[in-house]
C-alpha cells in the first residue's frame, strides 16, 4: 500500500484522532458502522474547544506511486510490445525467502502479471498470478490471492475487463493488508519492485536505434523522474526499516542518473470538453537526454533488477 | 490537569479496545467506492483514512500522458460535503469541485505527464453542534485504456 500518514501534532492530538477512528470501528456513534456509512459521534467525550481545534488542523499526507497495473497500462499505451523473455521466470519463486525479496518480487510478479494480461497472454497470466500468490502467502498476506481468485481468473481468462478487475483487487488486498497491519515499509518495497520491473521492461523494449525525440516509450521512461521524488518521500517516511534503507540506496543511484535529464514543462491549462466532461490538462514538455545518460540508466536498472530477482 | 486526564482516558481506551477503523475503511473502499470508478479500472492502490469534519489531506501522485484518469473522492454518507482541488506543483488550482456542486469525481487526461496534488477537506457541519462527525474517506484512481 502506497499510503503514509503524517501526524503533525502532539501525542494527545494523535490519541484523539485515533480514538475517533477507533470509536468509528466499534460502531459506537449514532449508527452502527457499516460498509455504506461510518458515522461517528464523540459526544460522550468532554473535549474542550482547543482540543477540537487541534484535531481539525491535523493534516494527512499520502504519497501515491504507480501501481503495477498502472505501470503495465502505461507501457502498453506507449506502444510497448510483449516480450516474455524480459519477465522474471516464475520458476524463481523458490529463491525468495526473506521479507524484502518476497516484497520486491511481489511487486515484480504483479507487474509481469499485469503486463501479460494486457497483452492477452492467458497462460502467462495464470502463471504470474500463481507466482504472485506465493509471494503474498510468504509475506503472510491472508486472502490477498486465494483459491477463489485463481478459479475466477481461470474461468474468465478470455475476458480482459474481468481479469483487470481481479488484478486490481489483488493489488488492493495486498496494499490494504500492509496498511491495516502497520507494515507500510513492506508496502513501499512492493511498489518499488513493481516500478523497477516496469523500468526494466521499458528500457529493454527501446531499440538501440530509436529516435529519442519522438518515442513515447522513452518519454514515459523519462517521466519516471517525476515519480522518483514521490518515491523518495515515501521511502523516507519508512527509513527506520533496514530493508527500506537498502532499497533507498538503489533509488538514490537512479536519482543521480535521472538528474542528468533535463525536463521543462510549460504552465498547465485545463480545457474541459463540454460534451464528454473530460478535462485535458494542456502543457508542453521539453526533454533533453543524451544517449550516454540513457544507456547509463538502462544499465543501472538492469543491475538493480538483477539483484532483486536474485 | 483536566487535559491530562482526557489524554489518559483516551490512551486507556486505545489500549483496551481493538482497532477496526482501517479494516472498515478498506471494506468501504472496496465495496462502495470502487464501483463508482466504472468504466475506469481501479489502479489497485489503497488511499484511505478516517477523517473528521474540518480535517484536510493531500495526496501527491504523478499522472502520465496518454492515460485517461478518473479521480473519485469517496466519503461516508455521514460526512458533510468534501471539498477537493487538483493543484499543480506550484499549487495553481486546476480543478475545484466547489465550482461543480461538490462533485466527487473528475475525469481528465494529460498532454504531458505531471506531478499533481489532490487536496481535500471535509467541511464542517452546518449549524452549531457539540458533536464531531468522522468517517472513512478514500481517494480512488481509475485508469482507462484507449481502445
Amino acid at each position: 500500500m502506497n499510503m503514509k500518514l503524517v501526524h503533525r501534532k502532539a501525542l494527545y492530538v494523535l490519541a484523539v484522532t485515533l480514538s475517533v477512528a477507533l470509536l468509528n470501528g466499534c460502531g459506537s456513534g449514532k449508527e452502527n458502522a457499516s460498509d455504506s456509512g461510518d458515522l461517528v459521534t464523540i459526544d460522550s467525550l468532554e473535549i474542550d474547544e482547543q482540543l477540537i481545534q487541534d484535531v481539525k488542523t491535523v493534516k494527512e499526507i499520502f504519497y501515491s506511486l504507480p501501481s503495477p497495473l498502472e505501470t503495465a497500462m502505461i507501457l502498453k499505451q506507449s506502444g510497448a510490445k510483449y516480450n516474455e523473455e524480459l519477465l522474471n521466470p516464475t520458476d524463481n519463486t523458490s529463491r525468495y525467502v526473506t521479507n524484502k525479496s518476497m516484497a520486491l518480487n511481489l511487486g515484480i510478479y504483479t507487474t509481469d502479471l499485469s503486463y501479460a494480461s494486457l497483452f492477452d497472454q492467458t497462460q502467462a497470466t495464470i502463471n504470474y498470478m500463481n507466482a504472485s500468490k506465493k509471494m503474498a502467502e510468504g509475506l503472510g498476506i491472508l486472502n490477498a490471492i486465494d483459491e477463489d481468485i485463481i478459479e475466477r481468473l481461470e474461468a474468465n481468462i478470455n475476458n480482459r475487463d474481468i481479469i483487470m478487475d481481479i488484478i486490481s483487487e489483488t493489488i488492493m488486498n495486498s496494499s490494504s493488508f500492509f496498511e491495516e497491519n502497520d507494515r507500510q515499509a513492506m508496502s513501499t518495497i512492493v511498489l518499488v519492485g513493481g516500478w523497477v520491473e516496469g523500468l526494466y521492461i521499458a528500457t529493454n523494449l527501446v531499440g538501440p536505434d530509436a529516435d529519442f525525440r519522438n518515442n513515447e516509450l522513452v518519454n514515459r521512461i523519462i517521466d519516471q523522474k517525476l515519480t522518483l521524488g514521490t518515491m523518495i518521500s515515501l521511502l523516507e517516511e519508512n527509513s527506520d526499516n533496514e530493508d527500506v534503507k537498502n532499497v533507498m540506496t538503489n533509488v538514490n543511484e537512479l536519482k543521480t542518473i535521472f538528474e542528468k535529464i533535463e525536463v521543462t514543462t510549460s504552465k498547465i491549462e485545463p480545457v474541459t470538453d463540454e460534451e464528454t466532461k473530460v478535462t485535458t490538462l494542456k502543457s508542453e514538455t521539453t526533454i533533453s537526454m543524451s544517449p550516454e545518460t540513457y544507456n547509463e540508466l538502462k544499465e543501472k536498472v538492469k543491475v538493480i533488477r538483477s539483484n532483486y530477482i536474485l | 490537569m483536566k487535559r491530562i486526564y482526557q489524554i489518559l482516558i483516551i490512551l486507556t481506551v486505545l489500549a483496551l479496545i481493538p482497532f477496526h477503523g482501517k479494516s472498515q475503511c478498506k471494506s468501504f473502499a472496496k465495496k462502495v467506492c470502487k464501483l463508482e470508478l466504472t468504466p475506469y479500472i481501479h489502479d489497485g492502490n489503497f488511499n484511505a483514512a478516517i477523517l473528521t469534519e474540518g480535517e484536510d489531506a493531500e495526496l501527491y501522485k504523478t499522472f502520465y500522458a496518454g492515460q485517461n484518469y478518473r479521480i473519485y473522492i469517496c466519503g461516508s454518507d455521514a460526512l458533510p460535503d468534501i471539498e477537493f482541488q487538483v493543484l499543480d506543483v506550484n499549487r495553481n488550482v486546476l480543478y475545484d469541485n466547489r465550482k461543480n456542486n461538490y462533485s466527487r469525481l473528475w475525469d481528465f487526461k494529460l498532454q504531458s505527464s505531471q506531478q499533481l496534488i489532490i487536496s481535500l477537506r471535509v467541511k464542517n457541519s452546518e449549524g452549531e453542534t457539540d458533536e464531531l462527525v468522522s468517517g472513512c474517506v478514500a481517494i480512488m484512481f481509475g485508469i482507462k485504456e484507449d481502445k
